[in-house]
Order: structure tokens, then sequence, then C-alpha cells
């Protein structure tokens, strides 16, 4: 029997504020620990939370840009759990009034892993079940004998995206989350970095023989830190699953930890209590009407790596595999744009940077921010080929150049005398030299054989030092030899 | 509307962290029983199509600006802890 | 007239005129505590050398505020930066808040002198003081009896001169109820008025800090210095304090008094409704008009509040679990063990089983039939006052049914405590102000007052001060002491 998986996600992104979601800390990553506490994220008595309406509001930006309502009302409930990790033995969050509800994501062909680029299924939907606020826990490091915590990033805004159980592969996992944090970086909402924490995934999976309807067990996998590790987590467990039930077991409706190193999924045993978390509204924070500041929100609202890269293609006639990697980077994307902005030959910026740029940069270990040639300065080099004045492989030459100095193209062109000579006049002398040094061939052309005039221009080439323009030496000896 | 079953308080007890002895179970068993049946009262009251109040103050979108306020230092964050070690609050092992 | 007599506007009085000094005051109600508190246990803990040294401090500058050099007591659940704060339980054992409360950061910039921490129902989760795990507070009426609660050692340390004012919470009548059994003046401010930041929660949309004071004016003044808008309490409401000094001189001509009918439907002794019913014939005689009213859900107030106290208590509470401060369970093996055995040593009964009912309102498959539905009764309980406030600009009723009971008359009997607030509740749930004040005094085995309730709508208080200000224009019961 063949099995499907069925999957869902609960995506928790850390949101980029300068400040946690109820008090006035620092939001940052690798501080001391316990140094970026206050009365209120330590959850001392008497303290009180004071909402961030940055956070608020890059919530409702995220629903935006995943076409999602947006609650015209949205509040604050608590949730109430013991954990060593929680100040308050409750987390605020939000209940039955999210921000956000529906909307979902198209995922990216680029997005999907490059040795699973086959089975990529064009134009996937993943629909949202919702998206809503809430504060982070407490870093917990684990001793032999102790655990010990650090609240720097207790009280941390985090947002919470949930899917429907619309993911069927591991692959399609890894391509939705890709598509997500390229969303997530355009929308400046999160920098999204797994390794740091900053985009945490709970995936739900079951199993199920294909074309049946109903839903197989459901287990949780929890603790992974890279998007390949979901890949890999997933991959594992619907493994596991399949070969539990065709082996005629029965699965438990669990929650299991991801080991990265074992590659292996494993029962977690800390929870066995059951949970019951008594929900209700947090009477220290009042709603949040979003009519009020929605419409400045939706101004920040950017055109998505999707849409841009559909731009890319068809306005700027790129080819879909360059538009793919220039708006996988946002900052590259922003970059090539610049470059194009007073060139006709959008495709020669283009294949530049996709080729030359990006090569220079990772040899440099540098980022597009930190070219050393100027957006503007590609553009002015891309437009002395367009006028015929170096050609495109001499253009090659002169960017590496360029990267290496920061000077400009016209500049080096000059300094090396790389100018293609178009002199009509000075061709028809190199021509009238080659042609008298070389009566063999002209007399193997004039019986017939065409194809030496390329011996011929070749030779030119070479008395020149490569700098006569190729089209006119060919045109010029085409014509003294009456072809 | 049905009458909710009465209160288990070695369950809820549970479920609120508290590890009650045999003899409060049984203690608060009975005066949790009574009290649970006097407030059962304000079932009777009929309050269909009555919005739940949550909060005495009818605002909405009391915010605060993203800035920064000072934090306290380790040393203070720390001095009521009851155990700790290389500024950290130390607990019982986790189990994950 | 002894120094520890004066009154808050007194005080402020004669230290700003420099005829005593701020350390005079503190020095004499030091020396009243050390004769008293013995056998009254009002206070919990007090630093002599640091109210003097505040003292001294306000005595070597020109006046600050209006309250320069005062020396005011707080209840022990309010947080002063250094100072323990131990909600009488337990399980805060230790605990030394690292900030100050906003009221405490308001009567400083007043100028006043913090003077030492009042007894109080564990987690302000009493009505008699009892439930205090130091010790019982004595009414300095008859120390046989409570001084109600759960501010009954705030009350108890005015009455008995031991402070000339303090602050204290009140989440369904902790302030006023104590202020009636032990003849001050004690009110409860609009929800919103007075910031909760530094406040140990009990129920969050329930509880104000508000005075206890001698008379009204004193507790006019007090407000004054507390109230305001604070960015810490997303709860606090806008509004900047009008004069309420000057609202108590206004008069009350033509004003409407409501007498709520279900608080006069029996059910309250009947030499304490004599003392009200003669409350309203002298507000009467000063030109305001009586008219009954209706607050026809009245009979739901005292459960509603239960299930929603409990609760929000329920959450408020669970962050007493010995991670960050306060006392842990010796050797716990694991999480789960500290967390049970660090509270179930910590907390005392009554807060136990408030946590366990309130756990239980909001677990599932209970939350809709306790929870919810006590959140909409909330609702017809404020249209209730909307309605009468329509009718009638104050409403008035006794604040307590009965005088002072006696110390452990009520402590097994849990559900016979919950009912001591029956007249008070109401005002919590509505979110609108009230002020007791003492309308007379009834003979038990001695001497005991009575609270009249003054109940304002909603950033009303003026008009309450009107109203007290106006009585005790025209009474003297204010002018009684105890103890001599």
């Amino acid at each position: 029997m063949n099995y499907e998986a069925v999957i869902g996600l609960e995506v928790h992104v850390q949101l980029r504020t300068r400040t946690k979601m109820f008090c006035g800390c620092e939001n940052e990553f690798g501080a001391a620990p316990n140094t970026r506490t206050c009365p209120v994220c330590l959850g001392l008595p008497g303290a009180l939370p004071t909402p961030n309406h940055a956070a608020i509001h890059l919530v409702a930006l995220t629903g935006l840009m995943l076409g999602c309502e947006i609650a015209p009302r949205c509040k604050f409930d608590r949730k109430s759990y013991f954990y060593p990790d929680m100040p308050k033995n409750y987390q605020i969050s939000q209940y039955d009034l999210p921000t956000c509800r529906g909307g979902g994501l198209e995922i990216m062909r680029e997005s999907y892993p490059k040795d699973a680029q086959k089975k990529v299924v064009a134009g996937r939907y993943i629909r949202l079940v919702r998206i809503h606020l809430e504060e982070d826990v407490a870093k917990s490091f684990h001793f032999e004998t102790a655990s010990g915590i650090d609240f720097n990033r207790a009280g941390t805004p985090l947002m919470e995206i949930v899917t429907m159980p619309d993911l069927r592969s591991p692959e399609e996992a890894f391509a939705f989350l890709s598509t997500l944090k390229l969303v997530l970086l355009y929308g400046g909402v999160s920098d999204a970095d797994m390794e740091k924490g900053q985009l945490r995934c709970d995936c739900n999976v079951s199993v199920r023989p294909v074309g049946q309807e109903e839903l197989g067990t459901k287990v949780e996998i929890k603790n992974m830190n890279s998007i390949s590790g979901v890949r890999r987590a997933l991959a594992y467990e619907i493994e596991r699953q399949t070969e539990m039930l065709r082996g005629g077991g029965r699965l438990t409706q669990e929650t299991r930890r991801w080991d990265e190193a074992a590659g292996a999924t494993f029962a977690m045993r800390g929870k066995e209590m059951a949970h019951d978390y008594r929900y209700f509204p947090e009477p220290d924070l009042l709603p949040v009407d979003t009519a009020a500041w929605l419409d400045d929100v939706r101004r920040r609202v950017p055109e998505l790596p999707l849409a841009r890269k559909r731009r890319f293609v068809e306005m700027l006639k790129v080819s879909d595999s360059n538009a793919g990697v220039l708006v996988a980077d946002c900052a590259l994307a922003d970059w090539f744009e610049k470059a194009v902005k007073d060139v006709t030959n959008t495709q020669g910026v283009a294949n530049l940077v996709v080729n030359d740029l990006l090569r220079e940069l990772g040899a440099a270990g540098k980022g597009v921010t930190e070219s050393p040639v100027a957006p503007e300065a590609l553009g002015a080099l891309v437009a002395l080929t367009d006028a015929g004045r170096i050609s495109s492989s001499q253009a090659k030459e002169v960017f590496v150049e360029m990267f290496r100095t920061g000077r400009a193209a016209a500049e080096i062109v000059t300094e090396r005398g790389l100018e293609q000579v178009s002199d009509a006049g000075a061709i028809g002398k190199l021509c009238d030299e080659v042609l008298e040094g070389n009566a063999p061939i002209v007399v193997q052309i004039r019986a017939g054989n065409a194809k030496a005039v390329g011996n011929l221009v070749g030779q030119v080439m070479k008395l020149s030092k490569g700098k006569a323009n190729p089209a006119m030496v060919n045109a010029v000896l085409h014509r003294k030899l009456g072809l | 509307m049905s009458a909710p079953s009465s209160i288990d308080v070695g369950y809820v007890a549970q479920l609120a962290r508290l590890k009650l002895s045999e003899e409060e179970t049984r203690r608060f068993q009975g005066q949790l029983e009574q009290i649970v049946r006097y407030i059962e009262q304000i079932r009777r009251l009929d309050v269909a199509g009555i919005e739940p109040t949550a909060h005495a103050v009818d605002r909405s979108n009391v915010t605060r600006d993203d800035a920064a306020a000072p934090s306290l230092s380790s040393e203070e964050a720390l001095a009521n802890a009851p155990v700790r070690a290389n500024g950290l609050f130390m607990v019982p092992k986790v189990i994950e | 007239m002894e120094l520890h007599e004066f009154t808050v506007s007194e005080a402020a009085a004669t230290v700003r005129r420099r005829e005593v000094s701020s350390t005079d005051l503190v020095r004499a109600l030091l020396a009243r505590m050390e004769a008293l508190e013995p056998a009254l246990g009002a206070m919990l803990h007090w630093d002599a050398e640091a109210a003097l040294a505040e003292a001294r401090a306000r005595d070597a500058e020109p006046p600050i505020g209006p309250l320069h050099g005062v020396p005011i007591a707080l209840k022990d659940n309010l947080s002063v930066k250094g100072q323990f704060c131990s909600c009488a339980s337990r399980i805060l054992q230790g605990y030394r808040a690292p900030y100050d409360a906003t009221v405490v950061e308001k009567l400083r910039q007043a100028g006043a002198v913090l003077l030492g921490r009042t007894n109080m129902d564990e987690f302000a989760m009493g009505s008699s003081t009892e439930s205090s795990v130091i010790c019982p507070t004595r009414n300095p009426w008859d120390f046989e009896r409570t001084p109600g609660g759960s501010s009954g050692g705030s009350a108890a340390a005015v009455a008995a001169r031991e402070s000339f004012a303090a602050l204290g919470s009140d989440t369904g009548g902790s302030i006023r109820q104590p202020a009636a059994f032990c003849g001050c003046v004690g009110l409860k401010p609009t929800y919103g008025r007075v910031s909760r930041y530094g406040l140990v929660a009990f129920a969050s949309s329930l509880d104000q800090i508000g005075p206890l004071a001698r008379d009204a004016q004193d507790a006019a003044r007090i407000l004054h210095a507390i109230s305001g808008p604070d960015p810490r309490d997303s709860t606090s409401l806008p509004d900047a304090p009008p004069d309420f000094v000057a609202a108590l001189g206004r008069g009350i001509r033509r004003l409407k008094l409501g007498l709520p009918r279900e608080y006069f439907s029996g059910g309250m002794d009947a030499d304490v409704e004599q003392a009200v019913r003669a409350a309203v014939r002298v507000l009467e005689g000063l030109g305001a008009e009586a008219v009954e009213i209706s607050l026809p859900h009245t009979e739901h107030a005292v459960a509603a509040y239960y299930v929603l106290a409990t609760a929000e208590a329920s959450a408020n509470l669970a962050r007493f679990d010995g991670v960050r401060y306060g006392r842990r369970a010796e050797n716990p093996a694991d999480p789960l063990e500290m967390y049970g055995r660090t509270r179930a040593e910590g907390f005392g009964a009554e807060v136990k089983r408030r946590i366990i009912l309130g756990t239980y309102v909001l677990s599932s498959g209970y939350h809709d039939a306790y929870y919810l539905h006590a959140q909409k009764v909330r609702t017809l309980i404020r249209r209730d006052f909307r309605q009468a406030f329509e009718r009638c600009d104050v409403l008035l009723t006794p604040t307590t049914p009965s005088p002072a009971f006696k110390l452990g008359e009520k402590i097994q009997d849990p559900l016979q405590m919950y009912l001591a607030d029956i007249f008070t509740i109401a005002a919590n749930l509505a979110g609108v102000c009230a002020l007791s004040l003492t309308c007379g005094f009834v003979e038990r085995e001695k001497k005991l007052p009575v609270g009249l309730q003054i109940i304002g709508p909603w950033m009303g208080e003026e008009t309450l001060f009107r109203v007290a200000g106006a009585y005790e224009q025209a009474s003297a019961w204010h002018k009684e002491a105890p103890l001599g």
C-alpha cells in the first residue's frame, strides 16, 4: 500500500523590534545572561505589561503580505501553564481574537531544495489558519543535575503562523519555509535566522493510505533549528510512521523531539501532565482596534518576491533563472534595480550581477550591500558594451578590475587601451597588411573556400592586439576580397 | 442548562501546582463544594445576548512606542533568586 | 494635642510652617507604634532608620509637594525599591522589590515620608486580616474583633493613630470594609484613576489602590497625590486629577442620593440600618434629595465576583513558583515537585482555596458555565449602575451589613467570610468609585463604628467628596478615636 504524508506547520517568528513585547528591555540576541530584564519581563510581583505597538503592526503587516483577514478588534489572552522558562507561568498570547485569520502563501519554485527541483509542483498555495502575537519564553541551559535560566529572551515579541495541513512532503515544507522566510525578510518583519532561533517551527505530521480522506494519527515534532533540519526530521518521521503502519503497528498521538546528531525523532518525556491552558482575556491589556492604524501599515506592504520575479521576467526581460536568483535576496534585487535604472540592456546587467558580481562577492566573502562596485557603475559598464566600445568578454575583465579597485569602467578601459578600434581607415590598413602577407590563403578564398576568411580575421585581430572591432574587420576583409 | 459536575479538588490542585496533603484536600473539597453551590446561582440568570465584560474601562489601543528603557543589572535581577549560578537562575533539571 | 493625633492636613500645615519637623512626626508615630504594636498587629515591618532618614531629608529642603514631610504607611502589597514586600505570605519571604510602585513615586513627589508597611490578609484575600501568616490585626475599638480586611492593618494603624494615613488596596471592599470597621475614611477610586503598577495583583480587573485616612479631606489630599495616568499601566485612565479638596466644601444642594432598594431589604443589623438612615436624613437636611433606585442584579454580585476574582487570581499567583524570588521548597527533585511543594508550603489556606476555585472556573468544561457567565453578569451589573446614575448623583448604602465581627468568628467558614463583602463588591465589578465614612456607632460589648458607603459614578470622586465633606461638616463621628 502507498502512503502519503499530511503536514501542517506552526511557525514561530521573532519580530524585529528594538524592545520587548511588553517592556522597554532591548530585544537583542547574544547579550550576557540576565542583563536584558526588568520587573515586567521577570514577572516580578506588581509589574504590568504595556504592549509595543511596533510589534502589533508587524503582525498586521505580515497578515497583509500573506493575504490574511485583519481582525477589526483583537485582544490579548493569558495562556496558563507552568514551566521554568515562563516568568509568570502564563504566556500573554492571543486566543479567540487573533490579529490575522486565513490567507496563504504560494511556494516559489526556487525555494525547493536544489536536489529536489524535479519534484517541484508548480504554483502550490498553502493556506494559513491564523497569525497571532505572543511573548517568547526564556532560554534554558541544561547541566548535569540542574537547569539554568536566562530571561533575556523572555517577553520578546513572537509571532505564530499556523498553516492548514496542506503540505504533502518534506521538500514542500522546506520550500514553504524558504518562501515564507523570504517574505518575512522583504517585509522587514524579522531577520528570520533559524540558527539564532528567530524562526522556529513545530511540525504536525501524519500519514495515510493514498486516496484516504480521513487523517492519520498526528505526531508533533519539535526542536528543529534549520530549514534543512525540518526536511530531514519530516523525512525520518514519515518513514517511521509508514514503516510502523506497514508492519501492522499503531501510532500514538504524541510530541517528539528531533535529534539532529542522531538523525532521529524521540518521544518527549517532560510533558506527561495533561494540558488545560485556561485561556481568559488578559485583564492588564486593553483590546486593540486595528482600523485606527491599519492604513499606515498597508502603505508599508512591499512588492513580494514572487511578484517581483514576474516583473523582472516580463518587464525587464530577465531570464527566469536569473530573476529567481535576484529576488531570492531582497538586497540583491534592490541593487539590480538601481543598476538597470538608466540602462536598456537589462539582460546584460542581470548576467553580470548573477554571474560576475555574485562570484566576486562570494570570493571576497561580502554581501551585496558591501560591494565595492556601485550599481550605477555596473550600469555604466554595460552601457559601454551596448555602445560597442568594448566587447562583452572585455566587459567581464573590466568588471573584475572594477571590483578590485572600485574604479569606474571608462577609466579602466582607457587606461588599459581596451577600447575597440572602429576606425575604418586604421582597420583597412591592418587588413591590407595581412592580405599581403597571406597570398596562399587569398588564393584559396578566391578558389571558393570562403571559410578561410576566419583565419584572416584572426590575424587582423592579433595584429591589433585584440582591439579591432571584429565585426568591422570581417566586413572590410569581405569587401576587399570581393566576396 | 445542566448543572456542571462538582469540583474535583485533587485534580484542580494539580493543575494549579499545589501539592495538597490528604487532609487539606478533604477539607477544601467540602468547603469548595459549598462555595461552588453558592456561585452556581449566577447560572440561573439568563444572559442570552449579553456581551461579556473583561475590563472595567472601555478603552482600546493603549500601547507604547518601541523605545528602549533601562534594564536591571544582572545583579539586581538575580538578587532575589533562591538559587543562582553563573548569572543564571537555577532550577532542578528540566527534562524535555 | 499630641503629634500623633494630627490629621494629614494638620501635619502638612505644621511642617510647612516649620512648627514641627517631619522628624518629630516620624518619631511620635514610631513611639506610638512601639507602644501599641505588640497588641495591635497593624504593622508588618518598618525601618525606623530609613523613615527618619527620609524625614531628615525633607526637613533639610524647602517643601517639594503638598504632603511634604508627612509620614504615610503602605499596605505590604506595594513595591518600594529595596524594601520587603511580603503580602503577608510565607511565599514572598525575603523578597525585596527592586523597583517603586507608581503610587510610591507619586507620594514621594508630593513630599511624603514612607513610614512602614501594614498588615493584610495574605495576598489581599480575606475580609478580616486573619489570613496574614504573621499575625492577625486587632480592631482598635475592640481587640477581640477584627479590623476587617484585607487592608485591616492600614485601617487599624490609621484608627489607632500609628499613622496619619495609609494606602490600601480594594478588590471587593478591602479598603472600605476595614475603614468601616475601624472608623476611618476609606476610598476605592474609579478603576483606572490610580495606577496599579507596583501593586501585587490579586484580581487585575478589579484592584484599585486608595487611601485610608482620618477624614475626607485627608483622603482627598492623598487621592490627589496618587492619581493620574501612568504609561506603565495600560488600564490607567488619561484624566489628570481635579481639585478634590475644593470639592469638599462645594455643598450638596439638590444633589440626588440614590438608595438602592436591594441593599435595604433586610440582611443587615437593625442598628446599622438605623445609623445609615440617620445619615441620609442629615444629608437631606443639607439640601440633598434621597430617591429610591434599583440595582436589580445585586444578588448575583458576590457569586460573579468570586468567579472572576479567583479566576484572575489563579493566573496572577502562578508566578510565585520559587524560581526567581521568594521562598522555594527544600531540595525538590524536579520542577514539578518544586512547584507543588513551594506553593503548598508557601501559600495559606485561603489563598489555596481561591487559587483552586479560580483554576476550576477557568478549566476546560467549566469555563463557559462559570467564567464566561460571570463576565456577562458583570455586564449586567455595570448596566445597573449606569442606569442608576442616570437618576441620581451618588448611591448611599451601608458599607457592611454589621459592625466588626469577632476574631475567629468566620475564619472556619469561607462562604460566610465572602458574604461580609456583600455591599462593597458591586462597585469593583462596575469599576465605579466608592467611599466609606463613619456614620455612627453601635454598642456590642464595646462601642463599634458603622460605615456609610457613598458610591459615585465613573470618575465621580469629586461628588463623593462633596457628600463626604458636607456630612463631616454636619457630624463629629470622624473625630472619635479609640484607645484614648
